[in-house]
């Protein structure tokens, strides 16, 4: 697979073209957090609803290249209803996951570490860390839920 | 001397060399140029054959240094027409000289409800002092607005101007290319008694540049556009104003005397280079001058405007409406940077895929982001030509595009 059949992965491209949970919510209950790629100009907002511990609903909404909305529209799929400490296991996964040194990734996907199985659709974006400069692409939404994190902590 | 560009090709090493395979097609001269071997040998051999500091020794490999600064001080003074040499400040880069009359200027000139007048066409290098100003001493910053076609409306110039004391615009837009009509800019400044100041960092690079015709009052420009080493850039000023002006920075070089009590400036053009300066970048931008002048700037000016035709014209046969130029079309009142929207592919997704085909762009919001509203996008793909680039570059940029598209329609 060349590097950009593998940046851009068929289901990075459909989450592109159909992005899940595409909106916003009604502030409060929900909390809200708006992020920013200086580099880019990419924007991005994200809402949470937490009830109990458990995020009970999340919507995403901005404009970005499709690693952006792609990880952001996957994220939410994989987080709702997911109670906080699931949360905060998977955006560490998810880290985990850009992290990985393009070296360890030119012996093929086998080399990704056990920490970050369990992404499921996520796993597809692991051919970003080949293009260190979208690595900030793919974690904007996920720094912006963060925020929305210490929105919760601060109400 | 006539005007090949594939001997002009010849002398950029990094465009030929093995390494990429020839396949390398550079098309971001806006954001920083290539350099000729001339400057690269040039900055090797001060290093090698001259390096010491400048104005403090007196024996003989010190004087070499100092004349070697001093020199390519006339030369770019010459370059762009200045009368005097002093009139030459060495800065770090544009956006240093921009903030050299800001701070210097700017603050012991302007105060609450003064006036800053700036085209909508501005890099944040232009506006962010100008804002410092701003919050510091409640200067007010006011926008030229921008017709349909990306060049300056100045229908209401007149009232735009009210209460201003500078003008502050750009030579070239890095964005749109537009070439705004800084003499007419510049004479109405001067009408209601105000400066005019011209951020002329993609204009110096690609067009005779004559000071006197322009009619400002400061130029800023920067070394690594126009094939020069990074790290130096250029504020002229009329020399009346900069003798009156205090300086910018403090320390060594800037000073006549300094006592316990206080300290006495330099004149012009030491008193605003404090400190050591770049001297093997200005050697190395002497000699980019050098290089520009022996190909000559009016055959740079007169390539670059085929070759912007030559793009103009093969984008819109082979992508239609699919593809959107912004900025004027007319290339007498533009530059070759073209700021593109294609299809609905993302600027990053665009310019990932064109990297892939060997074709540097640049993919972002230029650090222009009031512009970037205006045109109602997040960013833009960004191709700039130089003096180096050919039609097989703007080809190359057409297949690369084509099969962007191909890609995210898979
Ligand atoms: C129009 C314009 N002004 C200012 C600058 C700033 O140049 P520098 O970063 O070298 O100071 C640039 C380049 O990025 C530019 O295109």
């Amino acid at each position: 697979m060349s590097g950009l059949e593998d940046l851009y992965r068929e289901i990075i491209l459909d989450h592109y073209r159909n992005p899940r949970n595409q909106g916003e919510l009604e502030v409060p209950p929900a909390v809200m957090a708006e992020g920013f790629n200086p580099l880019c100009g990419d924007e991005i907002k994200v809402h949470i609803q937490v009830d109990d511990g458990v995020i009970v609903d999340i919507k995403f909404d901005g404009q970005g290249c499709s690693i952006s909305q792609s990880s952001a529209s996957m994220m939410t799929t994989a987080i709702t209803g997911k109670t906080l400490e699931e949360v905060e296991g998977i955006i560490y996964s998810f880290k985990q996951l850009m992290s990985i040194h393009e070296k360890s990734l030119e012996g093929g996907s086998e080399t990704v570490g056990s920490s970050t199985t369990g992404l499921g659709d996520l796993q597809a974006l692991q051919g970003v860390v080949k293009f260190p400069v979208r690595i900030k692409c793919a974690t904007l939404g996920w720094n912006t839920l963060e925020q929305c994190f210490e929105e919760l902590d601060e109400n | 001397m006539s005007f090949d560009v594939s001997d002009i090709k010849k002398d950029f090493p990094l465009l030929s060399c093995e390494e990429h395979n020839d396949s390398l097609i550079y098309l971001d001269s806006a954001a920083t140029s290539q350099k000729p071997q001339k400057v690269i040998d040039v900055v090797s051999s001060y290093y090698e054959e001259i390096n010491a500091n400048v104005h403090r020794g007196a024996y003989h490999l010190a004087e070499k240094a100092t004349t070697a600064m001093e020199d390519a001080r006339e030369k770019i003074s010459d370059f762009i027409k200045s009368e005097r040499s002093e009139e030459i400040i060495f800065t770090k880069n544009a956006t240093e000289s921009i903030n050299l009359v800001a701070k210097s200027w700017g603050a012991a000139n302007l105060g609450e409800g003064d006036v800053v007048l700036l085209s909508s066409l501005e890099h944040h290098a232009n506006i962010v002092p100008w804002h410092q100003l701003a919050e510091s001493q409640g200067i007010e910053v006011r926008w030229i607005p921008l017709t349909e076609s990306g060049l300056l409306d100045l229908t209401d110039l007149d009232r735009l101007l009210e209460g201003v004391k500078l003008v502050a615009v750009s030579g070239a837009s890095n964005v749109l290319g537009t070439v705004p009509p800084v003499r007419t800019l510049a004479d109405a400044a001067h009408a209601v008694g105000a400066l005019c100041l011209v951020d002329a960092s993609q204009y110096v690079p690609h067009r005779p540049t004559d000071v006197e015709e322009l009619g400002c009052d400061f130029l800023a420009f920067t070394g690594h556009k126009m094939c020069g080493p990074t790290g130096i850039g250029v504020l002229w000023g009329r020399s009346d104003l900069l003798e009156q002006m205090p300086p910018f920075l403090g320390g060594g070089e800037m000073i006549l005397d300094v006592t316990q009590e206080g300290f006495t400036a330099n004149t012009i053009p030491w008193k605003f280079e404090a400190g050591t300066p770049p001297i093997s970048e200005i050697v190395g931008l002497g000699a980019a001058v050098d290089y520009l002048e022996s190909v000559g700037m009016n055959n740079v000016l007169e390539h670059e405007r085929t070759l912007t035709t030559y793009a103009l014209n093969t984008l819109k046969d082979r992508f239609g409406d699919e593809l959107i130029i912004h900025g004027p079309h007319d290339v007498s009142v533009r530059g070759g940077v073209l700021s593109m929207a294609y299809q609905d592919i993302h600027p990053h997704d665009v310019s990932q895929v064109l990297d892939d085909h060997g074709v540097c762009v640049r993919a972002g919001h230029h650090c222009a982001k009031p512009l970037m509203k205006l045109l109602g996008v997040g960013s833009t793909v960004r191709a700039s030509l130089y003096l180096y680039n050919d039609e097989s570059d703007v080809d190359a940029l057409a297949d690369a595009l084509e099969a962007t598209g191909k890609f995210f329609s898979r």
